[in-house]
């Protein structure tokens, strides 16, 4: 016979999936976000998501080409997604330079340092995030007056965000316009303005199956019941600063959080307790990105002590 | 609506041929019968180069307990006993039977009138052994792809008891659609097949399960079984692997069957439609399993359809019968394309256990290419056992046999849901088998 048979092991067919489609699908679900930082931001959003964007794409780049020898996956999406993670958790006004540290810290340290795609411990956009507030304190909280003078960059008009107001005691809860809230009138980072931005990024990842329920809800959780638990609104905690953006796109990145559902709902609910702690007694007026990295840091604890239940298992399932 | 407790699968269905009729194909004038067609010992020939045999008869007899003696389904002459190339590639050792023209129309014509050797009441009066020993002679063994011989399965244990006999039609598997057609054209045969089992096991009732995708053959099924006061059916959710055993069990019974344990520990049997249909015609014709239904399917196939085929027959002449391989052919599965095997060559022949031929095209039939894991957790979410198919098939890979153990690699049914979903199109199911050759070669040293 000239034909040439292709022979290989089961299965014959494969899910129409892909690393890059879920990659870009994140992306897809932060095009609301990103819209409404335009909208309120105007020109420095756009410069610092741009900014982002191509740094990380490039830094992921060189160092794959160059230092590590292997060739660059880009296409991929992934070094996209952290550059756009990292510029939607980032001030309007942050000067270009500073960006491009906060893009090299994430990808390079956060990300290729540990090996690249798949082998990171932390998110690597908190990485880079968390390094520059702390290396740079006064350019990270440089918070753009929303929708006031949308050609300035740098030089904007700035105020402080609804949780600087009420950490310092200069604003009371009651006071809190919770329609500005949830649509975006507000200060903060690019992609903490807008609330239901984010919960259409959150719907449509949940539609196209790109996550699961289990961290954003869990986390929800876990700050309502500490907010109702140490007197405060949680209903403010839960729409302002990084929260919202945090639980549906930092931690529910795939690589730094648990493999089965019920770590899931541990990582989620201590996410969410650790930022209201943070809140309510830190020295920060905001501690979701903390609270991201810490679990991130547990998650392989999480993983082998939660095991899932084995089918026909006589008793509890022996971790390794 | 039943189903399995946790993971599965939705794959495409492509289910082709699901309404096309099941066609008798002419019996070949040559076959090579493979005395390994089934688990355990491979039969022993008991006829030599140049005897004469005719249709039905025994040409190589089961050697052991577990294992299933092979019938001819063609009269004629033995003209070698030799190794021939199975569709794996591997050599096995076959009878080769060639018929002349006048022995071929005969047995066309006995194989179109077979003689009832039992009559209704005469099946009635059977006792659990003449069954079993019935089955023993007929060479039947699992139909539905594992090749277990009937008989043993159809003796209860000693320590257990047997209350219920599950049978299994969900046929998961997508493009198969053999015991379907067969539930809808031979539904009365499968169910009296199905209640012959019933007494032989012991068991106190019988449940047919069958997915909830093959509507018409609910249908005639159900009205057959209201006949019987011990036969049900189950309707259940089309998802795959939902004729697992182990799934299949959980889905009927709620029953869970422990780690390591055969069904029979928690009082069922399982056998497929096929093995209760083949056990009908053995107790009712006498006649033994020389013949099967096979789908021979595939998107470019030109005539894909349900065949009635001789067992012995060259499989190329099986796809012939469908159309013949086209340019874009690029594979081609033996059973279904979750868990079937790839065939190296299209001259091996036909053995008990091919429900199905898939041919795949060019296409389709090339894996991705493989990407780092992401640990999006969705082969753990889809596991039916329960596993962690990234952590276990890592072990695998990395030959922690220990490992590999103490996470369950031994518990995996095989039936590639992780690979089937992973973004990343990783070989999690090769890993993971990798695993278990790892666990009993340190069984072995260990045993030694």
């Amino acid at each position: 016979m000239s034909k040439i048979l292709t022979v290989s092991l089961p299965p014959h067919i494969h899910a129409p999936g892909s690393v890059a489609a879920c990659m870009w699908r994140v992306n897809l679900a932060l095009l609301p976000a990103f819209g409404c930082a335009l909208y309120f931001f105007g020109l420095g959003a756009a410069i610092v998501t741009v900014v982002s964007v191509l740094c990380c794409i490039f830094f992921e780049y060189a160092i794959t080409r160059w230092m590590l020898g292997r060739t660059p996956h880009i296409a991929d999406g992934s070094a996209a997604l952290t550059g756009f993670l990292l510029a939607l958790n980032l001030p309007s006004t942050l000067p270009v330079w500073t960006v491009i540290i906060g893009a090299f810290v994430a990808i390079g340290i956060g990300k290729m340092a540990f090996g690249g795609l798949g082998c990171n411990i932390f998110n690597p956009a908190l990485v880079g995030r968390v390094f520059l507030l702390l290396s740079f304190p006064v350019q990270m909280t440089n918070w753009q007056l929303p929708g006031v003078d949308r050609l300035a960059y740098t030089d904007a008009a700035t105020g402080a965000t609804t949780l600087q107001l009420l950490k310092s005691g200069a604003v009371e809860a009651s006071d809190i316009d919770l329609w500005n809230l949830t649509f975006g009138a507000i200060g903060g980072s690019l992609g903490e303005v807008s609330a239901v931005a984010i919960l259409i990024g959150f719907i449509f990842l949940l539609v196209t199956k790109v996550i699961t329920w289990h961290i954003p809800v869990s986390i929800f959780v876990g700050a309502t019941l500490l907010s109702f638990l140490a007197g405060i609104n949680p209903v403010i905690e839960l729409l302002s600063g990084g929260l919202l953006l945090g639980a549906v796109f930092m931690a529910t990145d795939y690589v730094t959080s648990p493999m089965t559902g019920k770590g899931m709902i541990i990582y989620g609910l201590l996410i969410g307790t650790i930022t209201i702690i943070i809140r309510c007694w830190g020295a920060y007026p905001e501690g979701m990105s903390f609270a991201i990295l810490i679990m991130n840091g547990f998650t392989p604890l999480i993983n082998r002590c939660v095991k899932p239940k084995r089918f026909g298992a006589a008793g509890r399932a022996v971790s390794a | 609506m039943a189903t399995f407790s946790k993971g599965g699968i939705h794959p495409p269905q492509n289910k082709i041929t699901a309404d096309k009729p099941i066609i008798p194909l002419a019996l070949p004038r040559k076959v090579e019968l493979l005395l390994s067609q089934h688990i355990g010992a491979p039969a022993k020939p008991v006829v030599v180069k140049g005897d004469k045999v005719v249709r039905g008869q025994i040409v190589a007899e089961g050697s052991a307990f577990i294992s299933a003696s092979v019938h001819t389904p063609i009269s004629g002459k033995v003209t070698k006993i030799d190794t021939v190339r199975a569709a794996n590639g591997m050599p096995a050792t076959a009878i080769v039977i060639e018929a002349d023209e006048e022995e071929h129309i005969a047995d066309e014509d006995s194989r179109m009138n077979p003689s009832v050797v039992r009559s209704d009441t005469e099946l009635e009066i059977l006792t659990p052994e003449e069954i079993r020993e019935i089955a023993r002679y007929a060479g039947l063994v699992g139909l539905g792809g594992a090749t277990f011989p009937a008989s043993v399965k159809l003796t209860p244990p000693k320590d257990n008891i047997i209350d219920s006999l599950v049978i299994n039609g969900a046929e998961c598997e997508p493009y198969l659609t053999c015991d379907h057609a067969l539930m809808r054209e031979y539904g009365r045969e499968v169910v009296c097949g199905a209640e012959l089992m019933r007494r032989a096991c012991g068991a106190g009732r019988v449940v047919i399960g069958i997915e909830d995708n093959k509507a018409d053959a609910i249908d005639v099924i159900s009205r057959i079984c209201d006949e019987y006061p011990h036969i049900s059916v189950k309707k259940l959710i089309a998802k795959y692997p939902q004729g697992g055993e182990k799934q299949l069990v959980k889905a009927i019974t709620g029953r869970e069957i422990k780690s390591g344990c055969l069904p029979s520990s928690v009082g069922v049997v399982v056998h497929n439609v096929a093995t209760a249909y083949a056990l009908y015609n053995a107790a009712r014709f006498g006649l033994p399993v020389m013949e099967r239904i096979v789908t021979v399917t595939g998107k470019n196939m030109s005539r894909p359809g349900n065949f009635l085929a001789p067992l012995g027959m060259r499989i190329g002449a099986l796809i012939d019968y469908a159309g013949g391989l086209k340019d874009n052919s690029g594979k081609i599965i033996l059973g279904g394309p979750m868990m079937g095997r790839a065939a190296s060559n299209i001259d091996s022949p036909l053995v008990k256990g091919i429900s199905g031929i898939l041919i795949l095209e060019d296409g389709e039939s090339r894996r991705k290419a493989v990407e780092p894991c992401i640990r999006c957790a969705r082969c753990v979410s889809v596991c039916p056992m329960g596993l962690e198919p990234y952590l276990i098939s890592a072990y695998g890979s990395n030959r922690m046999a220990e490992d590999a153990e103490a996470n369950g690699t031994a518990d995996c049914i095989e039936c590639g849901c992780c690979s089937y979903i992973c973004p990343a199109s990783r070989p999690l199911l090769d890993n993971i088998r990798l695993g278990k050759r790892l666990i009993a070669e340190k069984k072995r040293l260990q045993n030694k």
